[in-house]
């Protein structure tokens, strides 16, 4: 279960730093997908499924969503 | 790196913003790092409320997903407030994003925006994916009391289905699937029908949002008194907001213009 913690820090720690990283907005909002995905698993590894439900689908697909929407209705 | 724009009198140099920022992040570091070391290992402690709550909740409400008890019974009061923050943003959302006077609805748009850009695999991805997504919402609200998840997480997923329909097909399918008028509907009627269940625990429970219904077994689809009750409201009012908040999105992205702005 440690493994899979540690596992887990890492994945969001590396997909913390490749968002800040990640300059274009639209490759931003793809990387803050992932990123959401990875926080999800976080959630999960640490025994709170609830809160990595919501994270998934917040963090992964309506936070993404919203963001490339905004994007692509500014820069026309 | 970018070009520093041209400094204005009394604004501070680049190079004194930078010190006061890392005098400032030192601190917050030396702090955060101060608190952390005092935090309990959280394997060995667990605190006094979760433990009572872990040995109480099945019991006493027929509830085996415990997280799932204190959002909608022991704690169910703070929900109420969370849910009218969302319906709240929502509403301001849809307000911010509205037709202005000077906008008009583009009707032909999007068909060339969108045929020449989704191929037949993302198309038939998406559709083969609409059914698992709104099964998966429903199980997902409806065994709210049984297992991790409740109306949140099953009416954000529900909405994502709405998403998966515009990627699968286009615009006018997509605005057939999502009737604005019942949505709205779904969305108030999900926040009144939480308010209705806490008044209705204050007529017949003497407290508001007090379970005023019969427990059952535990790990029955039927049980846990208003808990289910109260997750499908939730779920209602949250599937309806997200589908309001992307619908207002794609139509400001796909259909809004500019009065000025030629038909393409």
């Amino acid at each position: 279960m440690i493994a899979v913690q540690l596992a887990a820090l890492l994945v969001v720690a590396v997909g913390a730093w490749a968002t800040v990283m990640a300059r274009d907005p639209v490759r931003q909002a793809i990387v803050v997908s992932l990123y959401g995905l990875a926080l999800g698993l976080l959630f999960f590894a640490f025994q709170a499924p609830d809160v990595a439900l919501s994270n998934i689908v917040i963090g992964a697909v309506a936070l993404p969503t919203m963001l490339m929407l905004a994007i692509a209705k500014t820069k026309r | 790196m970018d070009e520093q724009p041209p400094r204005r009198p009394g604004e501070l140099s680049f190079a004194a913003r930078r010190r006061l920022f890392l005098v400032g992040a030192a601190g917050l570091g030396a702090l955060l790092l101060w608190g952390l070391f005092g935090l309990p290992d959280y394997r060995d402690v667990v605190p006094l409320y979760g433990q009572v709550i872990n040995h109480s909740a099945v019991e006493e409400r027929s509830s085996t997903a415990v997280v799932s008890a204190v959002n909608f019974d022991y704690r169910g009061f703070d929900t109420l407030g969370e849910e009218f923050i969302l319906f709240a943003a929502v509403l301001v959302l849809a307000l911010l994003l509205r037709r202005l006077s000077e906008e008009r609805r583009d009707r032909h748009e999007w068909k060339a925006r969108h045929e020449h850009t989704t191929s037949a695999a993302v198309r038939l991805t998406c559709a083969a994916l609409v059914g698992p997504t709104v099964l998966l919402a429903v199980y997902i609200t409806a065994h709210g009391h049984l297992t991790p998840g409740g109306g949140f997480q099953g009416g954000v997923i529900a909405a994502t289905a709405l998403l998966l329909v515009y990627l699968g097909s286009d615009y006018p399918t997509m605005q057939r699937l999502r009737p604005l008028p019942l949505v709205e509907t779904a969305k108030a009627a999900g926040a009144l029908a939480f308010v209705l269940l806490g008044l209705a625990g204050l007529i017949f429970a003497g407290a508001f949002l007090e379970n005023f219904l019969p427990l059952g077994t535990p790990g029955d689809l039927v049980a846990a008194g208003t808990i289910p009750l109260l997750s499908v409201a939730v779920g209602l009012e949250v599937a309806g907001g997200f589908v309001l908040l992307l619908s207002e999105f794609l139509d400001q992205l796909l259909v809004i213009r500019r009065k000025q702005e030629a038909d393409s």
